[in-house]
């Protein structure tokens, strides 16, 4: 738990460099048309970056979930083998 | 539904997969052309994050006061997942935002909303991980109170953000985007319905192991 | 009824006696609302001149800063003399002792006010004590409406292990709300023609949070306190 808190935390510290190289902002919309040259960035990286962070995220965290079901049937067997081991 | 589970998971992989073929083939959006390919995930993410918030709500009354241990369970699980779409959410929109309006993030009603709740979400799961004794019916109170803010948080960060320039965030899907986006949002819910029954189980069986570890010890 | 609220009377008139004999928390409340405005100065000048837009955001950020410590010095207290497991055996309906520390709040809140107002409005050249009519009822209703679930939340958080920092965790996402009302207020009454009208649909929002989360809060008391 506290490891996700920390991916999730981390992931939204790592933008923070790609804030701060960016020029002045506006705070209004702005058609892309009329966006000056040097702010119309290439669209594709951020739209496979935004895929790849669903992708991530989904897969990641059925990962997760397996593992930690994987984890307490393990623990289970070990209760049960530790009950019926042991003679009461 | 544990007969169900691995066929719909097959069908959730598919779907998941095919999806990038179904969304490069759908036409161009006029003023934002490529990026707004980001919107068939980013909005169907959107939805599940509020469905799954509402759902924690409801089954943390249920647990506070129907002593509803199922309901705790769900309540559990559903904020789990609140916080991971919640992260999708909000990385994927300021990559798109980016390129769409020009800055990463706006104050506006939507997305300050959607930060709130996952840091309410992510507050819940921390309640319940380092509350201590009896972090179960307090974290099910702030669940309770979170989604009773909901439209106390929409209301005033609508009314304060009308004093700026608004940005429409979802228009009307045209005929061509329309099956994309409704076939994602299908695959979205189907995922999360599947990731909240398998949560919800490994809930209980943690549950179950903790009951079965007292039993022991007596 | 009577009885709910001469126990409510009860449960603050002893808070408020005991404050009066140590006035612990009231002095480093107080110190502390004072150390909050000192940064605040110090960041929020430019060149030499105090930003006079920041002083609506002063005010609450301190209000919100200092009540947060004021409910976990509160609630340690009882939890340190143990005074909270013997209010909670009393034979009193539960919702009546949370609407007794709720006054004992709120009062220690507004003296922390009394004194953070001018001391800004002189600060930050904001004209703040102008605007009092309008000014002093947004305060009260914001106070209310945070006390009132940070009251709650505190209660509940004494028996956590990390309670000092899980109590703003939880506090400050679920009142947005009274912060956007509060700040939005007070900058509309701080306008150069300040804005009475859109003060007032703010202290309207205010108030529907206040009476939706405090009943919400004596609500769900009962159950939360419960072993």
């Amino acid at each position: 738990m506290p490891r996700r808190l920390l991916i999730a935390l981390l992931s939204l510290i790592l933008t923070a460099p790609a804030l701060l190289a960016q020029p002045p902002q506006q705070n209004e919309y702005v058609p892309i048309d009329q966006l000056p040259p040097q702010e119309a960035m290439p669209a594709a990286p951020l739209l496979i970056g935004a895929y790849i962070v669903v992708w991530l995220g989904l897969m990641g965290y059925l990962f997760w979930i397996w593992r930690r079901i994987a984890r307490v049937e393990a623990d289970m067997q070990a209760l049960q083998r530790r009950t019926t081991g042991s003679p009461r | 539904m544990r007969k169900a589970f691995i066929p719909l998971l097959v069908v959730a992989t598919a779907m998941f997969a095919y999806a990038p073929i179904f969304i490069a083939n759908a036409p161009y959006e006029s003023t934002m052309l490529l990026i707004q390919k980001v919107m068939y995930f980013h909005a169907p993410s959107g939805m599940v994050m509020l469905i799954s918030g509402v759902i924690s709500g409801v089954a943390s009354a249920l647990f506070l006061f129907r002593k509803s241990r199922a309901a705790d369970h769900v309540a559990l699980a559903a904020a789990e997942l609140t916080a991971v779409y919640g992260v999708i959410v909000l990385l994927s929109g300021p990559l798109w935002a980016r390129k769409a309006w020009g800055v990463w993030w706006v104050w506006d009603a939507r997305l300050t909303m959607a930060f709130v709740g996952w840091l309410i979400a992510l507050a819940y799961l921390v309640v319940r991980k380092y509350g201590g004794p009896g972090s179960e019916k307090l974290a099910a109170g702030l669940a309770l109170f979170g989604a009773a803010n909901v439209p106390f948080i929409y209301l005033s960060v609508n009314i304060w953000r009308t004093i700026h320039p608004q940005t429409t965030v979802a228009p009307t899907l045209p005929a061509g985007m329309r099956e994309p986006f409704w076939f994602c949002v299908a695959a979205f819910f189907l995922l999360y319905s599947l990731l909240m029954t398998t949560r919800v189980r490994l809930e209980r069986q943690r549950a179950t192991l903790d009951d079965l570890y007292l039993a022991a010890e007596d | 009824m009577n009885v709910f609220f001469n126990i409510a009377f009860l449960v603050f008139k002893k808070d408020f006696t005991i404050e009066l004999k140590s006035r612990e928390i009231v002095y480093t409340t107080l110190l502390f609302a004072l150390s909050c405005i000192l940064i605040f100065s110090l960041t929020f000048v430019v060149e030499g001149q105090p930003l006079a837009e920041a002083a609506a955001g002063i005010v609450w950020i301190a209000i919100a800063f200092s009540g947060t410590l004021a409910l976990g010095r509160t609630f340690e207290r009882e939890r340190y003399s143990e005074t909270l497991r013997a209010l909670l055996i009393a034979p009193a309906p539960r919702a009546a002792i949370y609407v007794g520390k709720l006054l004992g709040m709120v009062a220690l809140l507004a003296a922390a006010e009394v004194l953070l107002v001018p001391l800004v409005a002189v600060l930050f050249q904001a004209n703040l004590l102008g605007q009092l009519p309008l000014l002093a009822p947004l305060l009260l209703l914001g106070t209310i409406g945070f006390a009132g679930v940070g009251t709650l939340f505190a209660a509940m958080l004494v028996r956590a292990r990390t309670r000092d920092v899980l109590l703003p965790i939880l506090l400050y996402p679920i009142t947005v709300p009274v912060m956007i009302a509060g700040v939005r207020g007070t900058s509309a009454l701080l306008q150069d023609p300040a804005e009475p009208a859109l003060a007032i649909m703010w202290i309207g929002i205010l108030a529907s949070f206040d009476v939706v989360f405090v009943t919400l809060a004596l609500w769900t008391f009962e159950p939360l306190m419960t072993e």
